[in-house]
């Protein structure tokens, strides 16, 4: 038996082209040692949730710039919930207004990260939940 | 533990493949339980092997292919395994195959896995063998796996995949082709790549003619010396099969219905020739050794005392008595 790998998504929706946010966050989870499935721009709801299925991810993280969260968060969920993946430790990162955030959180997201955020902090909330998940 | 899950497997379920490919990938005792129980099921399924040098575009052939080969008549359903490096540094990875093949990954009858190396050096993760026998088991009828693009010799491969295609493309000037003679050995299928590049038609030939110098080898050596890996019915016959030197735009879907079609005689070279069985056989043989070097290794260390293994070991360091001499003694142990 081997140690257990944190598989984790990283998914850039939405029609801007620029996925910089995107590629720091999955190298840094890389260089925590964690295996990231790196999917690219202009990824649908849809798109997520099957590439998390089929990867069986432990952690789904979304960079998003376009002002489209709330549309596309909670499709997001809807599917991931659909596929029996409620349990997937699911974050944002990007341009999100403060107002937003409450709701996103109440939803199902686990953690907003702004412009700025420290990629360590990043890694530390994602080792902490999964603690807790393997003593639960 | 869970009994269910092959029951859930056998019936499409691909939340409980996913997670099933995850425990047989660490290897926990569940995915061990499954492996067993799944055995009797597997040895179905057609293992394509795709290789070549670090952006050759694979993974986009692999795409492209995905979508030919699900564009068959029989309906097929198609498994891709994509490798890619594990961080020496971290112990982590970033697997980025999948962003070319987010094409195929919505049609229900394929499923597109991404696996780290994890520290193995031939191309392949230590579990890729195993996870390509979870697929065979739930009934893919193709598996396609993608190596790490080393573009070095990658034996791992040839040992799983039925049918082996290695992929370059076009050079520029002297360098005709990107790829060491090594690597063409191991070729079923060749192919020469984004072939919508300048030189395509000048690698293409000087492919072509080292793949028909090799064969030429390969053929004098059955004639003149029967090796043990030459299967009975080649001896005296011709080579029966010819790697084809193939041309594609991955990018474009370019070539990709000759290459499909390679593949399926290729398949059925191998299976009316005997060496379907043959390879099937070899690399079973390949695991049992394999399992059973391990076994023997852990049984022995579990009877054997810390203290006296260390005690050995000290004298190895003073120099006292040599490595060899070390193993007999704790062989005796
Ligand atoms: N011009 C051209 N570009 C292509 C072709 N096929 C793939 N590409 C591009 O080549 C780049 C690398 O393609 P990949 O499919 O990721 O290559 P790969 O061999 O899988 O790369 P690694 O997995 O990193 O070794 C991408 O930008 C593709 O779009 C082609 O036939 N022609
Ligand atoms: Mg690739």
């Amino acid at each position: 038996m081997t140690e257990h790998k944190i598989r984790v998504l990283i998914a850039k929706p939405g029609l801007d082209g620029h996925d910089r946010g995107a590629k720091v966050i999955a190298r840094a989870l890389r260089d925590d040692g964690m295996e990231v499935i790196y999917t690219g721009l202009r990824q649908t709801p849809e798109m997520i949730a099957e590439a998390a299925l089929q990867e069986d991810v432990d952690v789904v993280g979304i960079s998003i710039l376009s002002g489209a969260h709330n549309a596309l968060i909670p499709q997001v969920i809807e599917k991931l919930r659909a596929n029996g993946q409620e349990d997937v430790f699911l974050f944002l990162g990007g341009i999100i207004p403060q107002d937003d955030i409450p709701a996103l959180l109440a939803g199902g997201v686990r953690k907003v990260y702004g412009p700025g955020t420290n990629t360590a902090q990043v890694c530390t909330d994602i080792r902490e939940a999964f603690a807790e998940r393997i003593e639960a | 533990m869970k009994p269910t899950l092959l029951d859930e497997l056998r019936k499409g379920d691909r939340l409980a493949l996913s997670r099933l490919l995850t425990q047989v990938e660490r290897d926990t005792p569940s995915g061990r339980a499954a492996l067993e129980e799944l055995f009797p099921a597997t040895g179905h399924a057609h293992k394509i092997g795709i290789t070549g040098p670090p952006g050759s575009g694979k993974s986009t052939l692999v795409n492209a292919l995905v979508y030919a080969l699900r564009s068959l008549e029989n309906d097929p359903k198609v498994a891709v395994v994509a490798v890619d490096p594990t961080s020496p540094f971290s112990g982590g990875a970033i697997l980025g195959d999948r962003v070319r093949m987010l094409e195929s990954q919505s049609d229900p009858k394929v499923f597109i896995r991404s696996m780290a190396s994890r520290g193995a050096l031939g191309g392949l993760a230590e579990r890729t063998a195993a996870v390509t026998q979870v697929f065979d088991a739930a009934g893919y009828d193709f598996v396609i796996i993608e190596t790490v693009g080393a573009g070095q010799s990658e034996v791992d491969i040839v040992r799983l995949a039925h049918t082996t295609i290695v992929v370059d493309i076009p050079g520029t000037g002297d360098d005709i082709q990107s790829i060491k003679a090594g690597i063409l050995e191991i070729a079923d299928i060749l192919v020469v790549n984004k072939s919508d590049h300048p030189g395509a038609d000048a690698t293409l030939r000087n492919l072509s003619t080292m793949v028909a110098m090799g064969q030429r080898r390969q053929y004098s050596a059955t004639k003149h010396g029967p090796s043990l890996s030459t299967p009975k019915a080649e001896t005296e016959a011709e080579p029966a099969w010819y790697v084809p030197v193939l041309k594609t735009i991955a990018a474009e879907k370019t070539g990709i219905e000759r290459l499909a079609d390679a593949i399926l005689r290729h398949g059925a070279y191998l299976r009316e020739s005997g060496m379907w069985e043959q390879k099937e056989a070899a690399a079973l043989r390949e695991t049992i050794i394999k399992m059973l070097a391990s076994t023997l290794l852990k049984n022995w260390r579990a009877r054997i005392p810390d203290e006296e293994l260390e005690a050995i070991l000290a004298k190895v360091s003073a120099r006292n008595i040599s490595p060899q001499e070390a193993v007999e003694r704790l062989l005796a142990l």
